[in-house]
């Protein structure tokens, strides 16, 4: 379906495309046929296209002569745009230990929320969750599809230090901490997988549009994957996934 | 090659920046004045994306053990060499051994040497821009060894015939756009952001300069959405944040201006306390 688009200048050398403001996997695969389109007509110059939950922002190095014209070539290319093509995302399938060891929050969450853990981790782990984007740290995946039963408000101050890896939840969204940091959601786990590598190129295998879903792992098994990364010998499995 | 004697308050390698990794939640980075890194680089006739190093507020001492040249611009902070000063925006011969200190700082924030050829720490990422988790460190420590390509001295003072534009480090204001929620304001609220002076706070680092006064507002957050460098932010308790060159890719609190490069220049050489004020252009 075709959304009723806002083009506007972002600075003098960026445009901000906005779709109807709201977290929708329709929205999702609409900005990502159209970001895949955009990408494909530049290709001969250097542009980056990245999107949010509603939005996408295309940076050229490049200052913008004419706003309009450009706003008029990005409307042709979005009307244009051939809605039914599948899109090829990945599923990936992320480890995680929910030990006490690793989720100092479990056993708070579930005495506030008044689920056990077990089920907390039951519904963690069955859920499909879809990358909408990175932001926020390198590496950071903005997931969408936490079971509602799971929703619960951030921490009043945040932690000053979580640490890599961490597994947690705040507000509708989960996520994963791809390094230490500052940050104000309950942590029920930790995955020992490498999310953002610097010095690879791409840094981060995962992308937007892909898909998520965690698997419990025990700490003798987080333990014996460290050790696999440590060694090269580790490689998270993914499969298609067709959105 | 360059060693670091003392690493000065706040040094980094800066270029410009990590285009085309914003995708992965990569800041782009790269140095916080463009204009005075890039006259830098010019005078010396390097490409203007040479590596250099972003000086704050204190300066580093330096030791340099090959011949090459080297040029400062942007802040003032009194630059000596081997205990003599000397002057921002010339070329300066280095010899072996020579010794690269700073007396203090007397205007400005942040000023950029630039060597001959650029810096050739290591690239991560297309850059060589320093930032926590993607570069080694984040700063610069004492003792740590940059290395430069040597460079024998020549007869050329300049390869730019262009003056340093040192308004840039005396006006205080800022030039501004409408952001994309700038519409969803007041018009008190829209007249208060084009005449009140602002002061920048304790907080102003590389990621975001806040401001003072608070402006008390009833905005609605937004979904999380893509921010610039530049962009200026107004959260429900009432901050102004101007994000700078480390800036995350995204953000959820209302756009409502948007700065031009040359303001975000001008701003990165503004200090805790003094005023700035915004101008919108359209």
């Amino acid at each position: 379906m075709a959304f009723n688009l806002k083009y506007s200048k972002f600075n003098s050398s960026s445009i901000l495309i906005e779709w109807p403001q709201s977290i929708d996997q329709n929205i999702l695969s609409d900005i990502l046929k159209f970001k895949k389109s955009i990408n494909s007509h530049y290709i001969k110059l250097k542009v980056e296209v990245i999107n949010t939950y509603a939005s996408i922002l295309i940076i050229y190095d490049f200052t913008i002569d004419n706003f309009n014209d450009e706003f008029l070539t990005l409307k042709q290319l979005y009307s244009s745009l051939n809605t039914t093509q599948n899109f090829d995302t990945k599923l990936w399938e992320i480890p995680v230990c929910y030990d006490d060891i690793f989720g100092p929050d479990l056993i708070q969450y579930s005495v506030t929320k008044e689920i056990s853990k077990s089920k907390i981790i039951e519904c963690h782990t069955s859920n499909l969750y879809t990358v909408y984007f990175l932001g926020f740290l390198p590496g950071f995946l903005y997931l969408g599809g936490l079971d509602p039963k799971l929703n619960l408000a951030r921490k009043k101050s945040p932690s000053l230090n979580v640490k890599k890896g961490s597994v947690a939840i705040g507000g509708n969204q989960t996520g994963i901490y791809p390094q230490a940091s500052p940050g104000g959601w309950h942590v029920i786990g930790n995955s020992p997988v490498e999310l953002f590598n610097p010095k690879q190129s791409p840094p981060c295998k995962i992308m937007s549009g892909d898909k998520i879903r965690f698997y419990q792992i025990s700490k003798t098994e987080h333990a014996r994957i460290r050790e696999e990364i440590d060694s090269n010998a580790f490689n998270l499995i993914s499969t298609p996934h067709n959105a | 090659m360059l060693k670091v004697v003392k690493s000065g308050f706040y040094t980094t390698i800066q270029d410009s920046g990590r285009f085309g990794y914003r995708a992965y939640g990569v800041p782009v980075s790269g140095v916080m004045d463009s204009y005075s890194s890039h006259y830098a680089n010019s005078i010396l006739g390097n490409d203007a994306d040479c590596a250099v190093l972003e000086i704050t507020m204190i300066g580093p001492e330096l030791h340099f053990d090959e011949p090459t040249q080297i040029a400062i611009a942007g802040a003032d902070m009194g630059p000596m060499l081997n205990g003599n000063l000397i002057s921002n925006n010339q070329v300066i011969d280095i010899k072996p051994n020579d010794v690269l200190s700073f007396e203090g700082l007397r205007k400005g924030l942040r000023c950029y040497l630039a060597i001959k050829g650029g810096l050739q720490s290591e690239v991560y990422l297309g850059s060589r821009s320093m930032y926590n988790t993607i570069t080694e460190s984040g700063t610069l420590k004492a003792g740590e060894k940059i290395y430069y390509e040597k460079s024998p001295s020549n007869s050329i003072k300049t390869y730019s015939n262009v003056k340093y534009d040192h308004d840039l480090l005396s006006t205080n204001i800022l030039e501004v756009e409408n952001g994309p929620e700038y519409n969803e304001l007041p018009q008190e609220l829209k007249n208060k952001l084009s005449t009140l002076q602002f002061k920048v706070s304790k907080f102003n680092n590389r990621m975001a300069y806040q401001l003072e006064p608070l402006i008390p507002n009833t905005l609605k957050t937004i979904i999380t959405s893509p921010v610039l460098p530049g962009t200026v932010q107004l959260t429900p308790n009432g901050n102004l944040i101007i994000l700078v060159r480390d800036c995350q890719t995204t953000g959820g609190y209302p756009r409502v201006l948007q700065l031009t490069e040359r303001s975000l220049n001008i701003l990165s050489q503004k200090r805790q306390e003094e005023q700035v004020s915004f101008r919108l252009t359209y």
